[in-house]
This record gives structure tokens, C-alpha cells and sequence, in this order.
């Protein structure tokens, strides 16, 4: 018996390993980042979140089989300075107590050539979803795959900024979004 | 252009006249916006109070190059301590009006906000951003611009002394009215 399931347990792991396109990539936390530029009165402010959480499953060859998933902790924001970040805690931003995560789901994955492709999908944040496009460039060296792009997003459409904050002279209601990801076990491209 | 004898340039006078506004202006709104909470109304004034110092810095420069290149009338008589005290005075009211906004400018690009003047001008950041940095600057900002206010009481006293006290029409030289409509 015990046998028996070491057995499968061997094959299991041995078919995990001759098919690593099914497997899901891992995201590198230490080596990604994902960060936005706001503009102030002009003045171009940037943010980090330090704490985020990626389900990938890619293979360059077969991008309409893509899932891709994120889940970003709005409370790990990085502004530079800690007064800020209290603020951005409260209700007319992020709100964090009562949506404590923004959420982004794949839907398409279409390739352009020349590693880049174009990721649709769902961006859903304070409780409001919006469809968005997200270029995406692959660079790979050994076993490392990295992906960055860059996207605007809209902060009225998710109600950050609200009440007294609504003026986009003030703050801008375009905000862009940046990444750079660090993946393993992405195949060739 | 020749001004009547006795009497600083027209554009010296305008110069002096509008730095004076502006100066207290921004000093008022400087004094005002630090204690305020995060809100609108605090980033509208830190940018305005920016944008004013900047201009502030620029009309200095010309104010600068424009002194340098037309004698003030000479000194009205006086014992020798208080020309003396008059030109220091000067002498670091100048220093001051570049020395308060380059800070400020220093305290702002080192604190990670770089200047953008209007909020369409990106200004170069001359210091990088550095969070320790920022505060030696922000103190250093606010020490010289109390110091500039000193300066700028006395130059006002000063001023007042001989208007009431000498009558001796000192303040005619800097007064934008003709020579017959003296204040």
C-alpha cells in the first residue's frame, strides 16, 4: 500500500515536471514591483504597494489559454511618507477597512510578436469593476522571465479621491499604473 | 531714462514694491499652510506658496542684475553707524531673497515633490530625494525666512524712523509718486 502510493506520488511528480507549460509561474515578490504615478497640481507623485499575490499560468505559445490573477494589498501602499499613507487608508481613497484588496482577472491574452502581448481583463477595486487593456513586454534571461508594462486607469471610475478630493485640477483623474514582474518557469518564448 | 536725482530707477521702485507683496504674501501663506491638516486647501497653498517663491527667486535675480547695473541714489546724511547698518542691511536682504526660495526649492525636491511651476513648468531638481535631507532643509527654510521677517521689520523701522522722526524725505527715493507728491 505504502508502496503503491510512493509510486504514484514518483509518477505524479515526474508528470508535474514533463509538463511544465501547466504548471502555474511564480511570481518573484522581492524582484517585482507594482506601483502608480498620480499627478498633483502637476507635480507627479509615486506609490508602491508592497504586498501582492499573482496566479499565473502562461506559455507564450498557446497566450489564449492565459489565466492570470492579482490581488493587491491597498493597505501595503508606499508613498513616501507615513502621513500620507494614513490618509490614503481612509474612506474617500482607498478605503481599506471595507475593501482591503484590488483585484485584476484575465479575460484574453492575445500575442502581438516580439514578446509582447496584450493583456483584457477585469480591474476591480473599492468595490468597482472596469475593463481594462494592459501591454505587457516579456524579456527573458535563463530561467527568469520578466514582464512590464504600463497602463492608465481612471481614479474617479473607482471613487479614489472622493468628496473634497473629486477636483481633478486638483489631483488628476488619470493615474498610471506600472509593473514589473519577475516570473519563474515561464516556457521559451 | 534718467531718474530725478535722488531718487531710485522706476523699475527699481516697481521691483521693490512688488518683492515686498509678494514677500509677505508668501511668508503669510507659509506661516498659515504648515499647521494645516491634509486637505485640498494645504496642497492648493504648499503649491501656490511654490510657485511664489520661485517667481520670488526669479524677479530677485533680475532685481539683482538690475541694482548692478544702476547706481542708488547716494546716501542721504546720516552718522556713519546707521549707513553702515543700512547697507548690511541690504546686503542680507539680498543674500535672503535667494537663499529662502533655493532652500525651500531644496526642501521641496528632496522631500520627493519636485517643482512644477503653474503646474505645467517641470523645474530641475537640484538635490535628490532624501527624506532626512528634506527635514535639515525644511528647518533651514524656516529659520531663514524668520530671519528675512527680522530683517524685513527692521528695514521697515528703519524706514519709519526717518519718515517721522529725521523728516528727511527718505522714503521719497523709494516712493512710486513724482518728486512734488511726496508722502
Amino acid at each position: 500500500m505504502m508502496k503503491n502510493l510512493l509510486t504514484v506520488s514518483a509518477l505524479a511528480l515526474g508528470l508535474a515536471q514533463a509538463l511544465p507549460a501547466a504548471a502555474q509561474q511564480k511570481v518573484v515578490p522581492a524582484q517585482s514591483e507594482i506601483g502608480f504615478v498620480s499627478k498633483q497640481m502637476g507635480v507627479p507623485v509615486e506609490g508602491k504597494f508592497r504586498k501582492f499575490d499573482a496566479q499565473v499560468a502562461f506559455d507564450p505559445k498557446h497566450p489564449d489559454a492565459a489565466k492570470i490573477a492579482f490581488t493587491i494589498d491597498l493597505a501595503s501602499v508606499s508613498l513616501g511618507a507615513a502621513e500620507t499613507e494614513a490618509e490614503v487608508a481612509k474612506p474617500d481613497w482607498f478605503n481599506t477597512k471595507a475593501f482591503p484588496q484590488a483585484t485584476f482577472q484575465s479575460s484574453t491574452v492575445k500575442a502581438l510578436g516580439a514578446g509582447k502581448f496584450e493583456v483584457a481583463g477585469k480591474l476591480t477595486i473599492k468595490g468597482a469593476s472596469r475593463d481594462v487593456l494592459v501591454p505587457v513586454a516579456l524579456a527573458q534571461a535563463g530561467p527568469a522571465t520578466t514582464a512590464s508594462g504600463a497602463f492608465t486607469i481612471k481614479r474617479l471610475e473607482f471613487k479614489i479621491g472622493d468628496g473634497d478630493w473629486k477636483d481633478t485640477s486638483m489631483v488628476a483623474d488619470d493615474v498610471q499604473v506600472k509593473f514589473k514582474l519577475s516570473l519563474t518557469g515561464v516556457a521559451p518564448l | 531714462m534718467t531718474p530725478p536725482a535722488g531718487r531710485y530707477t522706476l523699475v527699481a521702485i516697481c521691483l521693490h514694491w512688488l518683492l515686498a507683496v509678494a514677500i509677505v504674501a508668501t511668508f503669510c501663506v507659509g506661516l498659515y499652510m504648515s499647521d494645516l491638516p491634509f486637505s485640498p486647501q494645504r496642497l492648493k497653498l504648499f503649491n501656490w506658496h511654490k510657485w511664489a517663491g520661485v517667481t520670488i527667486l526669479a524677479l530677485s535675480a533680475v532685481r539683482l542684475l538690475w541694482r548692478l547695473t544702476h547706481r542708488p541714489p547716494p546716501d542721504l546724511p546720516m552718522p556713519a553707524w546707521q549707513q553702515r547698518a543700512a547697507h548690511g542691511t541690504h546686503h542680507l536682504l539680498y543674500l535672503l531673497f535667494f537663499a529662502v526660495p533655493l532652500v525651500g526649492w531644496a526642501y521641496s525636491a528632496s522631500a520627493g515633490f519636485p517643482i512644477v511651476l503653474f503646474g505645467v513648468l517641470p523645474l530641475p531638481s537640484f538635490v535628490s530625494v532624501d527624506k532626512e535631507m528634506a527635514e535639515v532643509y525644511k528647518a533651514w527654510h524656516a529659520y531663514l525666512a524668520y530671519g528675512l521677517a527680522a530683517l524685513v521689520l527692521m528695514h521697515v523701522a528703519a524706514a519709519v524712523k526717518h519718515q517721522v522722526v529725521d523728516r528727511d524725505g527718505l522714503l521719497s527715493r523709494m516712493w512710486p509718486a513724482p518728486r512734488g507728491a511726496r508722502p
